[in-house]
């Protein structure tokens, strides 16, 4: 059973904006989910429903088997937030306020699992500290201690790493990996697709409020990945020779690179015959590389297609 | 029932009381003050007895009456007003929390301090007149009763509210001139016939009769009509409520 169930979703602001259309999803446990989506996309409105801080319009949303309305109670306490913004009460301390999360989702004092999720996030050594006088980066880990602070098996994470420089990032990035292994089902949104690329199990793409497609990433990587093979010429050509028409090859860097685009579905990429035809050819070639579109290109072709 | 979490919000609130004394308690309590020094020693001087009791006595118990009401509605109306505000309002909604809960929370705790401040401002009161207290029980009741309404008034114009001035106009333009014509430093008698029929339009003028009635048995509308008034703004406090988080008005997204 999936451990959060989207059927028919969708959100109507009162302005007559459809933030999200009809939106079907299932999240499995245990699993790292990334959402992507442009900005305004309705990613945040998506979320913002499951965890019961907007409304929605249609549809229904189990959250562990629970639906969202008529039993919050069970669907919330599984969940951990941490919001896109820096919501924080200033004036309070770090060991306050996660502790206040913590009773606010109907859980016992326990200092000794705040203590691990403060040490976990390096916050330790300020917990003592007013949460004013905090960097930006770690009122982030306050946010994300706030959210483990119950102990939810569900953590969303909207915009994680937005503003958080590149060591702490990967800092977090270690948290979340630790959190899916203790099996802590993780939904990030982000806008570094390098992230998702490197985080997540499956993607969920998203654009004008609709689900494009939601594909696990290797899949998703292969059915829409293109592979180019570059060979580095020994002797610049003017001009790709007639008889190597049929490979669609491209010239670049002044006719010292020949890239060749295929597909990695097919179940010939057409390779050896190009070798042949570049042998009968007489063209030599001191290097090769082949790369593969990254999961950016990919969603930048999704979402330019959508629109 | 989600104990946990009142209990949170309770301390939460409490905890910003005692960060803030000066403002909470002490300003209040200075202010009272000078409200007996400028009515009780000024104009007390020149008004005789009221019915029986002297001026002095006589303004005290609308002037913990006065400060009930201003403190209740702000404590409650900051209390939600603020995490609306700076947007921590995203934990209270994604918390497994009924709206009974919230309110009980917030309201509890901001009715917990005016009724504190209250008691406080009695004790300042002995200072400076003689008091005497005839119905304690009746005294605690509406005590009570009055900080919890008004505290529910306070939290449902925190939710209304969505800048600073909306949070101030209300509790400024409306409480205080009620308050001051309610009642709370003359005793209705005293108007023209006009304007006693007029002043029973004033829910705090049934507020500050009953109060004072527990304290000196002096009440200018029978005491069972205070309580009943009372009891149905109370009521009508706890249905907006419920309304609000029925509809998520201004709260939800």
């Amino acid at each position: 059973m999936p451990i959060i169930s989207i059927k028919n979703l969708s959100k109507v602001y009162p302005s007559g904006l459809r933030a999200l259309n009809n939106v079907n999803l299932d999240i499995e446990s245990g699993e790292i989910f990334a959402l992507l989506g442009p900005n305004g996309a309705g990613k945040t409105t998506l979320i913002s429903i499951i965890c019961g801080i907007a409304t929605r319009s249609e549809g229904s949303v189990m959250v562990g088997g629970h639906d969202i309305d008529s039993d919050y109670r069970a669907a919330r306490s599984l969940i951990g937030l941490v919001p896109q913004e820096l919501h924080t009460d200033a004036f309070e301390t770090v060991w306050a306020t996660v502790s206040f999360s913590r009773g606010l989702f109907g859980k016992r004092k326990n200092p000794a699992h705040i203590e691990k999720v403060l040490r976990d996030l390096s916050l330790w050594d300020k917990k003592d500290s007013q949460i004013v006088t905090l960097s930006g980066g770690m009122k982030r880990r306050v946010m994300i201690a706030k959210a483990l602070s119950h102990e939810p098996k569900i953590l969303f994470l909207d915009e994680p790493t937005a503003g958080v420089d590149v060591e702490l990032r990967k800092g977090m990035w270690d948290v979340v990996r630790e959190l899916r292994a203790s099996g802590v089902t993780i939904i990030l949104t982000t806008h570094y697709i390098e992230e998702a690329e490197e985080m997540a199990d499956r993607v969920g793409v998203i654009a004008n409020g609709e689900l494009i497609l939601t594909e696990h990433k290797a899949a998703l990587m292969q059915k829409l990945g293109k592979k180019q093979l570059t060979l580095h010429l020994q002797k610049p050509l003017d001009a790709i020779p007639a008889q190597l028409d049929a490979h669609h090859l491209e010239l670049k860097a002044d006719g010292r690179d020949l890239v060749y685009t295929y597909d990695t579905r097919g179940e010939r990429t057409g390779i050896t015959a190009l070798m042949n035809d570049l042998n009968a050819a007489g063209i030599r070639f001191k290097d090769l590389n082949t790369s593969q579109s990254s999961l950016e290109e990919i969603f930048v072709s999704l979402v330019h297609r959508e629109v | 029932m989600n104990i946990h979490a009142i209990k949170a919000i309770y301390k939460f609130e409490m905890s910003r009381t005692w960060r803030t004394l000066l403002q909470s308690i002490v300003s209040p309590v200075i202010s009272t003050s000078l409200y007996f020094v400028v009515f009780g020693a000024a104009i007390g001087s020149r008004i005789t007895e009221i019915e029986g009791v002297s001026y002095g006595t006589f303004i005290v118990p609308g002037l913990i009456m006065l400060s009930l009401l201003t403190q209740s509605i702000a404590n409650a109306s900051f209390g939600i007003y603020f995490p609306k505000f700076v947007g921590t309002i995203y934990e209270i909604l994604s918390a497994p929390i009924s709206p009974l809960e919230i309110v009980i929370g917030y309201v509890g705790a901001a009715a917990t301090k005016s009724i504190i401040l209250g008691l406080i401002i009695l004790a300042t009161a002995g200072l400076f007149v003689p008091l005497k207290i005839a119905h304690p029980f009746w005294m605690i009741g509406f005590l009570v009763l009055t900080a919890v309404t008004f505290s529910l008034f306070g939290f449902i114009i925190g939710v209304w509210a969505d800048n600073f001035e909306k949070l101030q106009v209300i509790p400024l333009l409306i409480v205080t001139p009620l308050t001051f014509l309610g009642g709370s430093f003359y005793s209705i008698n005293m108007l023209p016939p006009v304007w006693q029929t007029i002043t029973l339009f004033n829910p705090v003028v049934y507020l500050v009769s009953g109060f004072r009635w527990s304290f000196s048995e002096i009440a200018d509308v029978p005491v069972g009509v205070s309580f009943g008034m009372t009891l149905l703004f109370l009521a009508l406090c706890l249905i907006a409520v419920l309304w609000i988080f029925k509809t998520g008005y201004r709260l939800k997204k």
